[in-house]
């Protein structure tokens, strides 16, 4: 009897590793791409960010080589207890390997512990809060694209620079918005420059009148607006109309993306200094790519920054897992294969990952167009500077994520 | 000091949007008795309809205030004969659900060929610009919205209680069977009413295009507020409606200058402080 159960144990343990090993072949992939879907990021990210990472797996060329990789989709409506029921599922009943995209930082944080403590991978592109590689950084995690200490330390620097000393801020009361603030008032008072008040809007605010009186009152060089989508283009189709960029103050959209500003239109909008880390209008590849993107979306809209993070990331992601020769389901063993390679694509050029997670890649300082200088429906931006990315993101001596103290 | 009166006014300005869609609403719930909670949706069209109207037919603004309405009052009109006018007589749960679902369909038909960031809609050359007050920079458009919606809303009043059309309508809802007695036309009477009704929430997404964005959500936001100053002001009463929505811009207006991260909240506050002390709304009859 006990022959047969030391004869069992030992069958079960050869049955474990041979399944083990059996894992190091495999090449079953699953991504699902998790994002707001029908609210006021669905545009910039949304089904956008889904067709983005079907067409990174397309281009991966991985299929040809044997692997089965699916896409799935998902929305958080931007509540975080939706966006980590739907990661647990997708860890424990659908086996997804990676979630990408996660706009809205108050789902992305959330999101950010389920994937750590189920052993996956997290490519985020949409959320801004840079806590994602600070603060609350994770083995399992990697931020594409842009933050808020970049937004901070590109747009926000060049306007107090430009002599915009004094700050109000409109801040969207979430996460992000918290982080955007304390991040562009860092930068504000290291360039000399004071806060002189802000409010705190709730998510979704249709009318700014009382908010924008207030910053009016206020005497502010800037107006900063720590907010983002609907809020954003509320913010400063609302502050044309009461006449603040008359009066002299200057509006600091420390957050604008493609969609935005063909919502504002180009009327309202021209002029309008920001900061992106894409444009599909910047080279022949990232013209063929957005070209190739628009005709597949409904809309015909080419990429915004966050599709396009999403596109770069599962590409590199695919790279990884390409040069680990099968899919480990081991999410920490990836990233740290993923931040072993440099990154390099058409959309983003030549990057890196950094230890704490973040993609490093060059920021733009864009203008917004005249009317008149505009020759297409989304020909919308002037490139006016560039900031080479080991300048844009946060230093590694300045964070304090805790995978840096290994 | 300043600050103060300028938020009053700012306050009056989002109250005349509460105003015109509460009223809409109270006349729907009143005539009809029927809880319309399509009624964001319809004010959403109303603003896609102007968008429509300039951006393919280059039908500007002025006129837009007139046809919008017209267009999706008879949209409205349809849904009534097709298939609210099944419903008289239920309890008001499946109104309330049918309109609900009508609502989501709407929304999502829009949202899946607009997409959510909305699209742009400029305010009409005449009405740009501003004033400045002294304590405020008024832009004129706003102005002139506080102005329209209080002619719309007194227009409105006035019809349904001192027109003799008006008090067929009233006489109709109280007793459909002894009005039809005297020949009149009770169910024609309910669906225009309905469209009506359907007219003023669409009049207030024109009135709304150039200030928000025409986005397919525009309603969602909206409605819920409405709601509860309809509840507030007691269900069904056209001057009740009316001075809750006013009075209600004015309180949220105020709590944004005072405490802003409440400003979303500060109405459902007082809709429970209502319900507690007279259920029946500040205005209402007891049922």
């Amino acid at each position: 009897m006990k022959k047969s159960i030391a004869s069992f144990l030992l069958g079960t343990a050869l049955a474990v590793t041979t399944a083990g090993a059996a894992f190091a072949q495999d090449k079953t992939v699953k991504i699902g791409a998790l994002s707001d879907q029908s609210g006021l990021y669905a545009d910039l990210g949304g089904p956008g960010s889904t067709l983005a990472a079907q067409m990174a797996v397309e281009d991966s060329g991985l299929a040809a080589k044997g692997w089965k990789i699916d896409v799935i989709s998902g929305d958080h409506q931007n509540k975080p207890d939706i966006g980590t029921a739907i990661a647990r599922q997708w860890f424990d009943v659908d086996k997804v390997d990676v979630i990408v995209d996660v706009p809205n930082s108050g789902v992305a944080l959330a999101v950010n512990n389920v994937i750590k403590e189920k052993n996956g991978v997290y490519i985020n592109s949409g959320a801004a809060t840079s806590d994602l590689t600070n603060a609350q950084c994770s083995p399992n995690t990697v931020h594409w694209t842009y933050d808020t200490y970049m937004l901070a330390h590109t747009t926000g620097q060049a306007l107090v620079k430009a002599g915009g000393d004094s700050w109000f801020f409109l801040t969207a009361d979430y996460a992000f918005g918290a982080a955007l603030e304390r991040d562009t008032t860092a930068v504000v008072t290291a360039n000399g420059g004071k806060i002189v008040g802000g409010v705190k809007h709730p998510l979704n605010t249709p009318d700014f009148s009382s908010f924008l009186l207030q910053a009016q009152a206020s005497k502010a060089k800037i107006i900063g607006l720590a907010n983002a989508g609907g809020d954003t283009t509320n913010s400063i189709k609302q502050a044309a109309e009461f006449g603040i960029g008359k009066g002299g103050q200057k509006l600091a959209a420390l957050l604008l993306f493609l969609t935005d500003v063909k919502a504002i239109g180009l009327e309202t909008a021209q002029g309008l200094n920001f900061t992106e880390t894409f444009y599909w209008d910047m080279n022949d590849q990232t013209r063929a790519f957005s070209k190739r993107f628009a005709d597949k979306m409904k809309s015909n809209a080419p990429p915004t920054m966050v599709q396009a993070g999403v596109y770069a990331g599962v590409r590199h992601y695919l790279k990884a897992l390409d040069a680990l020769g099968g899919n480990p389901h081991d999410g920490v063993k990836v990233v740290d294969k993923m931040k072993s390679m440099p990154t390099e694509d058409d959309l983003f050029g030549k990057g890196e990952i950094q230890p704490n997670g973040r993609t490093i890649h060059s920021a733009y300082l864009f203008e917004v167009k005249k009317p008149s200088e505009s020759k297409g429906p989304w020909d919308f931006y002037k490139l006016v500077g560039s900031v080479p990315g080991d300048q844009a993101f946060t230093p590694l001596a300045e964070s304090k994520c805790a995978l840096l103290k290994k | 000091m300043q600050a103060l009166y300028a938020q009053l006014l700012v306050g009056l300005i989002n109250g005349s949007f509460y105003a015109l869609l509460s009223l809409g609403l109270a006349v729907i719930f009143g005539m009809l008795n029927i809880i319309n909670f399509a009624h964001g949706a319809l004010y959403m069209m109303g603003a896609f309809v102007a968008y429509f109207l300039l951006s393919l037919g280059g039908i500007n603004y002025w006129w837009a205030l007139l046809f919008a309405p017209i267009i999706v009052g008879i949209f409205g009109m349809i849904l009534e004969r097709t298939m609210l006018q099944w419903l008289a007589g239920l309890d008001h749960l499946y109104g309330l659900l049918l309109t609900f679902g009508l609502a989501l369909i709407i929304q999502g038909v829009f949202q899946n060929y607009f997409g959510s960031s909305g699209l742009p809609y400029s305010i009409p050359d005449a009405l740009k610009g501003g004033m400045n007050l002294g304590f405020m920079y008024l832009p004129i458009y706003r102005g002139w919205v506080v102005v329209f919606s209080l002619v719309v809303c007194f227009a409105t009043w006035y019809l349904i209680e001192r027109t003799r059309l008006g008090a067929y309508l009233r006489a109709a809802t109280e007793n459909p069977t002894l009005v039809r007695a005297f020949g009149i036309n009770v169910p024609r009477m309910i669906t225009l009413t309905y469209g009506l009704g359907v007219g003023l929430a669409a009049l207030a997404g024109v009135l709304s295009a150039p200030i928000n964005q025409v986005r397919p959500l525009m309603g969602e936001n909206v409605i819920i507020v409405v709601f509860a100053v309809v509840v507030i002001g007691g269900m069904g009463s056209i001057m009740g409606s009316i001075i809750t929505g006013f009075a209600l811009g004015v309180i949220e207006g105020l709590t944004k200058y005072f405490y802003p991260e409440a400003s979303n909240t500060v109405v459902f506050v007082l809709m429970v402080l209502v319900l507690l002390v007279k259920p029946t709304g500040l205005t209402g009859r007891a049922a």
